[in-house]
């Protein structure tokens, strides 16, 4: 009986221990990479851009590991909530020119926040309605959970393709975003992607402390763990999981609108295009972990931005490749969080 | 005799006989009954795609995994007999070649992903193989050195295979037999071969094991069946198959590019052709291929002008709803109703509906007698 609490007690220290092998390994490669590139400015730009990157395919990934984690399906339509996002701020831009161009950098953060908001929200609603018609039949059939989303995409994507025309919309960046900032002796970073870091950090931040300090974060993970128990003390464990898959689906809208100003370029298949990566990443990162997938995105954005630099044509499978790596070093994944 | 042809695996449901009939028939007479360039176009990417159907069908239907790699093995084919043609010139020996070295290469690649993935879970295949994929496309896009890149390569093929190729002086039947009719029966019995092998397969003790996989993963392992190598060998064995289908693709179009072998919406199209055809029947294959390339050549022209009747009744959106373009939107509303609704597809549904008939009869036979 002690015995049994002991070990229930180490357990409860245990669970907070961090692995920082990955983090120092995502360390190491940067390390590395320093004396085989040769110039330190080059490096530290190619660090930070790596970095801005990273962050925004983190916030792009974070949705579909989340989900996966949590409510065990996965979400092959997740690449077309980053269109819909992406392509929703253009209802924001197009009315609010002004807004972009005007020097002012207050307006500038505004029209910022408001296709982030927008974005949000719209792909956020998309979600409820996917989960209702689309995956709530299919539940449990991993299967089928794959086709069945796969067409939700395709679908998805033909509905924007009616509304808003094949052809690619180059949007603007706000006016006080554009072009670099020297942040030292010949290292000049992005303005934007300066911007992309703060808000993977927050994006990164709000979902730590969502699930590990807020009451609905408890329900979420206790949910994962033991769905009957949780609805035998009487929560609806349904209407979480709804809002886990809307809330996922909206940061999907989030990495779009990130996305979308990062590349200037809205084409209908850019969230089909950069679904790949967010698979490798999350495959990397270990399905359903958050802080996998933070890890996982660097490491791929320092890794495809060094060797696109030493050696382009390896560049083109560098993904591929890192995802190998890990695998075959740990085959769950950086951070493995789901029983096989 | 005709069940060891179709390895004792019958249509089951007069309609899907007559149907299959039907399709062979016109397949195997398609150059005499219909005349012209188009339709032998069409007929020989129904052989070419009822093929990979088919392949596709082994892993998705019969053993359970879903693969976005599919395409991948497709090009490999593909690009296996391009690759040859242009290089060595078009002898049969190089056609020998382009073939050995494509089932080689997408054999050992299937079970190099097979035993990286497979090993985890059945999502991670998917994942995994989808990423490959890109990456394979990525690569035949970007080497053009090696495979001609964006515009992919142009080649000949061997003399008798030309147009300008005559087998007879004098035309048969009102057809004149010529290189590109030679080359479409080639293409049209090494699809019937592929087809019947792999119709053995699926039915063979080996098919057994794979289905049993599918059902319950942990009872078949528990049997003593080691699932990652069964896994692994359907895997294969697809694979193979695939790159078999894309070297007739090859063969026919005399062309090999990134767009008619790699691209993602022929992956598309292989999904909505096995799942609207019926998964875990290889004759759904047939009957999805048929309908979705007979569909795809002709039915666009239809919603086409729907489309303009649409735009002239004054209907917003209907016209753009309803474009050709648009036909992928209507085919993913039927591709989700059907992963719903009849996840069988058309094959299963005829058979049930075949068998449910024959009970009813079998119990209004019984019924009368005991009355007596």
């Amino acid at each position: 009986m002690t015995d049994r609490i002991a070990e229930r007690e180490e357990t409860a220290v245990a669970a907070p221990r961090i692995d920082w092998i990955p983090i120092l390994l995502t360390v190491g490669v940067a390390l590395v990479a320093l004396p085989l590139i040769g110039s330190f400015s080059t490096w530290m730009t190619l660090t930070v851009a790596a970095l801005a990157m990273g962050m925004i395919i983190f916030i792009m990934a974070s949705g579909l590991t989340l989900v996966f984690g949590l409510m065990d399906v996965i979400n092959f339509g997740h690449g077309v909530f980053i269109s819909v996002g992406a392509y929703m701020s253009l209802l924001v831009l197009w009315p609010l020119t002004g807004w972009v161009e005007s020097p002012s950098i207050w307006l500038n953060i505004a029209v910022l926040v408001l296709c982030i908001l927008v974005a949000m929200a719209i792909s956020g609603l998309f979600g409820l309605a996917f989960e209702r018609v689309i995956i709530r039949p299919v539940y449990r059939q991993h299967l089928k959970q794959i086709l069945v989303t796969m067409g939700g995409l395709i679908i998805i994507e033909q509905l924007l393709h009616v509304f808003f025309g094949g052809s690619p919309i180059t949007i603007a960046l706000p006016q006080n975003f554009r072009g670099g900032l020297a942040i030292g002796p010949d290292i000049i970073v992005e303005r934007y992607r300066l911007i992309a870091v703060v808000v993977g950090v927050i994006v990164f931040l709000a979902m730590m402390l969502v699930l590990n300090r807020t009451r609905i974060g408890l329900l979420v993970r206790a949910g994962v763990e033991n769905p009957e128990m949780v609805e035998a003390l009487g929560y609806r464990i349904r209407r979480l999981f709804v809002g886990v898959f809307v809330a996922g689906s909206a940061l999907a809208g989030l990495g779009g609108v990130m996305w979308g100003f990062y590349q200037q370029t809205l084409t209908v298949g850019m969230g089909l295009q950069v679904l790949v990566l967010i698979f490798i990443v999350v495959i990397i990162g270990g399905l359903g972990s958050i802080g996998g997938c933070l890890i996982g995105s660097l490491l791929v954005a320092l890794v495809a931005n060094y060797t696109a630099f030493l050696e382009p044509k390896v560049a083109l499978i560098s993904n591929i490749a890192l995802m190998l790596l890990v695998l075959m070093w740990r085959p769950q994944g950086l951070y493995p969080v789901v029983k096989v | 005799m005709l069940s060891r042809v179709l390895s004792g695996d019958y249509p089951r449901s007069p309609i899907l006989t007559a149907a299959l009939l039907v399709i062979l028939f016109a397949l195997a007479l398609a150059p005499f009954l219909f005349p012209g360039a188009q339709p032998l176009n069409v007929a020989a990417k129904i052989c070419v795609f009822v093929l990979l159907v088919a392949s596709y069908d082994l892993l998705l239907g019969y053993t359970g995994i879903v693969s976005f790699a599919h395409t991948m093995f497709f090009g490999i084919g593909g690009y296996g007999a391009a690759i040859v043609l242009s290089r060595l010139g078009p002898s049969w020996s190089a056609l020998a070649l382009g073939i050995i070295a494509a089932i080689v290469v997408a054999g050992t690649l299937a079970l190099l992903i097979g035993l990286f993935s497979l090993r985890v879970r059945a999502i991670f295949f998917a994942m995994i193989t989808l990423a490959v994929a890109t990456a394979f496309l990525v690569l035949a896009s970007q080497l053009s050195g090696f495979t001609g890149g964006e515009d992919g390569l142009n080649y000949s093929v061997p003399e008798i295979l030309r147009p300008s190729f005559r087998l007879f002086d004098a035309p048969l039947f009102g057809t004149v037999v010529n290189g590109r009719i030679i080359t479409y029966y080639i293409v049209f019995f090494a699809a019937l071969a592929g087809f019947l092998l792999l119709l053995r397969v699926v039915n063979s003790p080996f098919g057994s094991v794979l289905q049993a996989i599918r059902e319950n993963e942990f009872r078949a392992e528990a049997l003593g069946y080691p699932v990652v190598v069964y896994r692994s060998i359907a895997s294969v064995v697809s694979a193979v198959m695939a790159a078999l289908a894309g070297f007739l693709l090859a063969l026919w179009l005399r062309y090999t590019g990134p767009d008619t072998t790699l691209s993602f919406a022929i992956m598309i199209d292989v999904l909505l052709m096995v799942v609207i055809g019926g998964m875990g029947t290889l004759y759904g294959a047939v009957i999805g291929a048929t309908l979705m390339t007979v569909a795809e050549s002709y039915l666009q022209t239809i919603l086409g002008s729907l489309g303009k009747l649409g735009a002239g009744a004054g209907i917003p959106f209907v016209s753009t709803l309803l474009s050709a373009d648009r036909w992928l939107l209507w085919l993913g509303i039927l591709f989700i109703l059907s992963v719903y609704f009849f996840p069988t597809g058309i094959v299963g549904k005829l058979r049930t509906h075949w068998l449910n008939r024959k009970n009813k009869a079998l119990q209004k036979r019984s019924g009368s007698a005991s009355n007596k």
